[in-house]
């Protein structure tokens, strides 16, 4: 794919969000994610360009996170986290029965291109445990059915919504441009806290 | 019984509480104004005397970090905000920024008033891609209502999947736009941070806990906590517990009052281990429910109070396959840069595997205790020290358990008794 003129405006506006171009190395790799759905050569040498660095320099920053993708990856993107916690609750049985359900080991996609699965790392919810994320969206309190539920309805057109985010979840695309830091309108969509999260609060004012 | 004080949660419970008209509606923005009028040493003295540490894992006197910036040195200085949360366990900074950022901006424009600089970054983790929105529209909106622009800017950089940018010199490595490796120290970030320039990194919590210190003075916060360990914190009560949560309390508060508080472990079930702060802090046992959660308390007993991160284990959890997972995640994780890390971590599950699958033998076990201790101190960064803390200490508590391993052949557990879905029909 080619990067269009207003492309490389909003590239250009990402690269003065710094005192120092090269700062601008990982928004500009989210945001090339955001158009090709990876990480392609062109999208490299471009950021390259645009901050007179080699290619290889930007490969060299773009292979070091797990986030940027060598190759492309599903419309929904699902990581189960199977991190000690919650691999024990129910995530190994979770990422095992989605491998099976999907037909695709970890980092693989689905033929139709719609799922890719992937095994992560602690996602900080671990109060929601077992947690799936897609598209780096959360799903709390999961289990093997729900789990199941949730990657056919992404391959049925109609992804169930986040638990705790956007009233629907947006495809990865739209997910790497938020990660590239700009605005989708959507931050005002969803709860501010799931119940975990008041736990505390809420025992302290029934006095505890 | 220490008894729960929100401050930081307060206002979590409504709805809109991540907007900034919600955050207005209790006194926000209020203690930067007052902030913006006092002379900048003066707010830094109120810091240090507030007793206020810092809440990323290492318990460093805020105050002091920012004491050390150097004044009338016609350099640039920079604050940044350490959002990158990822250790094992931890998940207080991701609920605070999707329930309220504008206390976190409000404490950057203070700690930035403070320090000098006209210059925020928050780094936050690329994998909580809701939380970011949260925090990006925060920024906007403050911008929008002249609270930032005049003086302080702020800019949210968003990582993209690498634990180690948890550690402050990679993250300044990381924001610089380089592979997030550790520096060498010193010089210290303080010194020679961001840019090479004078650089405060504070965790999210530490500066959202600076606005009600502003605004309730440094004797309202040395009110609340224990001697050493002052203020309320973020404890965030995770596993085989009946209700898992965020509970805020003055420092101090111990496992056993909070379990008592929020329901204990699951029902029918009793606690085996956990963790005080994150994977990277030394196991605790049931023995150690009684010890006062600050620095100094979890420090005598052997841990460290790290992130807050209690994650309860009950006993039918296999302690080698969860000692092993957290194993892996280091090894995944490890930068590469020191060779004690990259290669230890490496040997650390190839011994580990063999281990939980019952093929090893009990000298492995003394040749983990000496990986370990060829990793610990001799690493570059305290990611190798964390990735020897629940093997050592889960040997040492558990050395029964490593050997019945080898005794059965096996892992001795069965994994399905240990999931939530047990007896659920699920």
């Amino acid at each position: 794919m080619a990067f269009s003129p207003e492309d490389l405006k909003i590239m250009d506006s990402i690269i003065k969000r710094y005192p120092r171009p090269r700062s601008a190395i990982m928004p500009l790799l989210h945001f090339v994610q955001s158009k090709a759905g990876y990480v392609t050569n062109e999208g490299i040498e471009l950021i390259a360009k645009q901050l007179d660095l080699e290619a290889a320099e930007v490969t060299a920053v773009s292979t070091f996170y797990t986030q940027y993708k060598p190759s492309a990856i599903g419309e929904y993107h699902v990581g189960v986290c199977t991190n000690t916690l919650c691999a024990v609750m129910g995530g190994d049985a979770i990422f095992a029965s989605l491998k099976d359900h999907l037909g695709i080991e970890n980092d693989g996609v689905t033929e139709d291109g719609k799922v890719s699965l992937e095994h992560i790392e602690c996602n900080a919810a671990c109060d929601y445990a077992p947690v799936v994320m897609a598209n780096w969206e959360f799903y709390d309190n999961q289990t093997v059915e729900s789990a199941k539920e949730l990657v056919d309805s992404m391959r049925a057109g109609s992804p169930k919504p986040p638990t705790r985010g956007p009233n629907k979840l947006v495809t990865w695309k739209e997910a790497s441009a938020v990660l590239a830091g700009l605005n989708d309108g959507l931050a005002n969509e969803g709860v501010q806290a799931g119940q975990p999260t008041l736990l505390g609060l809420k025992l302290s004012k029934e006095g505890k | 019984m220490t008894k729960l004080v929100p401050v930081l949660s307060a206002h979590w419970d409504e709805k809109d509480s991540f907007t900034l008209e919600a955050y207005k509606r209790h006194g926000g923005y209020k203690a930067s104004e007052k902030a913006l009028a006092m002379d900048p040493d003066a707010v830094i003295q109120l810091v240090k005397d507030s007793g206020l540490r810092g809440r990323g894992g290492a318990g460093f006197p805020t105050g002091m970090k920012w004491g050390f910036i150097p004044q009338g040195d016609n350099k640039d200085h920079y604050l940044v905000v350490n959002a990158d949360e990822s250790e094992p366990g931890t998940c207080k900074d991701t609920p605070l920024l999707m329930a309220n950022p504008h206390v976190l901006i409000e404490g950057c424009i203070i700690a930035c008033h403070a320090i000098r600089a006209k210059h925020a970054f928050i780094y936050i983790r690329g994998e909580v891609t809701h939380v970011v929105r949260r925090v990006n529209q925060a920024i906007a909106d403050a911008y929008a209502a002249g609270i930032l622009g005049n003086g302080v800017d702020v800019v949210l950089h968003i990582g993209a999947g690498a634990y180690i940018c948890g550690e402050e010199t990679a993250l300044l490595d990381s924001l610089e736009g380089f592979r997030g490796q550790p520096r060498l120290r010193p010089p210290f970030p303080a010194i020679a941070g961001l840019y090479a320039r004078p650089t405060v990194v504070n965790n999210v919590e530490s500066i959202s806990s600076v606005p009600a210190i502003v605004l309730n003075g440094a004797e309202w916060y040395q009110s609340m906590g224990t001697e050493k360990s002052k203020g309320t914190t973020l404890y965030s009560l995770s596993g085989h517990v009946a209700n898992p949560g965020q509970f805020e309390a003055p420092l101090g508060i111990t496992l056993r009052e909070i379990l008592e508080l929020s329901g204990g472990v699951r029902k029918g079930h009793k606690l085996k281990f956990w963790t005080p702060g994150g994977s990277s802090t030394p196991l605790f046992t049931d023995e150690h429910l009684d010890v006062p959660l600050d620095y100094e308390g979890v420090a005598a007993a052997g841990s460290m109070l790290g992130t807050k991160a209690l994650q309860i284990f009950d006993e039918t959890t296999c302690v080698v396959r969860a000692v092993l997972r957290w194993t892996e995640f280091y090894k995944h994780e490890s930068c590469g840069k020191c060779t004690p890390c990259r290669e230890g971590t490496w040997w650390l599950v190839q011994i580990l595997r063999d281990l939980e699958a019952g093929k090893g033998t009990e000298a492995d076990l003394a040749k983990l205790l000496d990986l370990c201790d060829n990793i610990m101190g001799r690493s570059f960064c305290a990611l190798g020290d964390g990735a020897t803390s629940p093997i050592t200490s889960s040997i040492k508590y558990f050395r029964d358990e490593y050997i019945a391993h080898l005794t059965n052949g096996g892992c001795p557990f069965d994994p399905v008794a240990s999931t939530l879905f047990v007896g659920a029909g699920a």
